[in-house]
């Protein structure tokens, strides 16, 4: 216990004693060992909403060619599309990262039963999770940009933004995701997160405005955190900043805080007890 | 010397029903968790791209004059299908190898190891059937369709998606690991496969050089043959064709998984 005590911070002094131990970094320590096995999935990350640009260049944007942007002027397709895959590939990527993986470590590997036998607590696996998700979402983040920015697509350099912006949507979703997970019981049930995803992806104004919702639909599309997401990258893609961004970016940390705190409840409650 | 078997020997038909018969009973308790997969997601991207997106397209030469709502509505049940395909081959064969063993305990039972594959696909093609039957249903209340071809769309997607459950069946047979490569699998071949064969727009706007990527896939094959029976513009010798190229696909992984299968299960 002394070596625990010895770091001893605020941290420690405010939260329930067991549930912190400073020993969050050592998760993603073991993510990145395990990741280097499977290092061309992790590579594909990367690629994939590379493919996605490349057939809204080549082929949708062919068939629309210009749409409104966030200030109501038409802009490009593709460059009004590019914002929102990459919120929305920070949402996947943290979504399966939180719930696949950390259900097998979870219920089948036991993972984090031995890990707690350790002098590591709950809140350490939840944000050492977090940490690896994000250091995953942050490199996927930073090579689409690349691509985007080699295609044209980036018009202010208030679009550099979107990385920080990429982990924090990674950090609410994983954090969401986390906590969601701890409720599933059998793979089967995994068709529940896709039904939760994938319209999401498809509806969150990904893929035209949100003006050609009738007026009701759009304040349903407005609760999805996704879109807060989508209007945060759009609008630094563009450096076309608005005061509603603040409320997205609000949006967004409430949740990851709310998502933070219920999955180091319900890990605490799973393997403590 | 002859042996005298004691047990009663299944017919070569029946002991592939009979695994038919098991899925159905676990299907029966648990439809309502696979409802996404069935049927559901295609509809939800008909919804999104085919009304949502599909706002912003003016029908032109490119959707033959329709509107892009029934433009892509034939080709989403072949993409449905072959998705839906590639995803019950994959883990849940792997699986009945290896975790739940269920192919393991069936062919200690006079069950042949070929019968369980047969079971295998016969299911498939239920499920597939069945999927397409609820997507086409919901679209009917969309305006996706404009004539009667429905019915036949059901069919070829049924057929895209068996192109690919016998091949994925027999990679899936062939792995022994705990299934890493089914992610490279979705990620590049289903995933772009989605994209570029003509689902959402004609494979005559990618460039040349990459087109004929688009011809290996048998996705473009299932969706020209879904769109030829729906809204024409597909000659009847090129539906042969794709008939075939499925055709082929689906007799070439039926035989590798068939011998798969025997290999893993006889010991």
């Amino acid at each position: 216990m002394t070596t625990v005590e010895a770091r001893a911070g605020l941290l420690l002094r405010i939260l329930p004693p067991g549930l912190y131990a400073g020993r969050a970094r050592m998760l993603v320590e073991r993510s990145i060992m395990v990741s280097r096995a499977s290092w061309l999935l992790f590579v594909s990350g990367a690629v994939e909403p590379f493919l996605y640009l490349l057939a809204f260049q080549l082929g949708f944007g062919k068939l629309v060619t210009e749409v409104a942007g966030p200030d109501g002027r038409p802009m490009s397709y593709v460059a009004f599309v590019a914002p929102a895959l990459l919120a929305t590939s920070a949402m996947n990527g943290a979504v399966f990262e939180s719930t696949y993986n950390l259900f097998f470590k979870l219920r089948y590997a036991k993972l984090y039963d031995a890990m707690l036998a350790t002098p590591i607590g709950p809140l350490d696996v939840a944000l050492g999770e977090i940490g690896w998700a994000m250091t995953r979402g942050g490199i996927y983040a930073v090579a689409f940009l690349a691509i985007a920015a080699a295609m044209g697509l980036l018009t202010s350099w208030w679009a550099l933004l979107m990385v920080p912006a990429a982990l924090l949507v990674g950090v609410t979703f994983s954090a969401i995701g986390m906590a969601l997970v701890t409720f599933l019981r059998s793979t089967a049930q995994f068709d529940y997160i896709q039904l939760i995803l994938t319209p999401m992806f498809l509806f969150a104004t990904t893929f035209y405005p949100l003006s050609v919702y009738p007026e009701p639909l759009q304040w349903v599309v407005r609760c999805l955190p996704l879109y807060h997401a989508i209007e945060l990258m759009r609008g630094l893609a563009t450096g076309l900043l608005s005061g509603g961004m603040l409320i997205n970016l609000a949006y967004l940390l409430i949740l990851g805080a709310l998502g933070l705190w219920a999955s180091t409840r319900r890990i605490a409650k799973l393997l403590l007890t | 010397m002859a042996t005298i078997s004691t047990g009663r020997v299944v017919g070569k038909w029946q002991g592939a029903w009979l695994q038919v018969e098991g899925r159905w009973t676990w299907y029966r308790r648990h439809w309502v968790s696979t409802l996404y997969s069935t049927g559901l997601q295609p509809v939800l991207f008909l919804a999104a791209m085919g009304l949502g997106f599909g706002s912003q397209v003016r029908p032109g030469t490119v959707t033959g004059g329709l509107s892009y709502l029934q433009y892509i509505a034939p080709a989403l049940l072949a993409a449905g299908a072959a998705q839906q395909a590639v995803g019950e081959s994959s883990y849940p064969v792997l699986s009945g190898f290896k975790w739940q063993k269920e192919y393991l305990a069936v062919t200690a039972t006079p069950v042949s190891p070929g019968q369980v594959f047969g079971g295998h696909l016969i299911w498939s093609a239920l499920r597939l059937t069945l999927a397409g039957a609820i997507y086409a249903f919901v679209a009917l209340f969309f305006g996706a369709w404009t004539g009667p071809g429905v019915l036949l769309v059901i069919l070829a997607g049924t057929v895209t998606g068996l192109a690919c459950t016998a091949p994925m069946a027999a990679l899936a047979a062939r792995t022994f690991d705990e299934g890493q490569r089914f992610g490279l699998i979705f990620r590049f071949v289903v995933m772009p496969m989605t994209l570029f064969s003509g689902t959402f727009f004609p494979i005559a706007q990618l460039p040349a050089a990459i087109r004929w990527l688009a011809w290996l896939s048998p996705l473009w094959h299932g969706t020209q043959l879904a769109r030829g029976v729906s809204i024409g513009g597909v000659g009847g010798w090129a539906m042969l064709g794709h008939l075939a190229v499925l055709a082929g696909l689906f007799a070439a992984g039926w035989v590798l998984a068939h011998r798969a299968f025997y290999r893993r299960l006889l010991v």
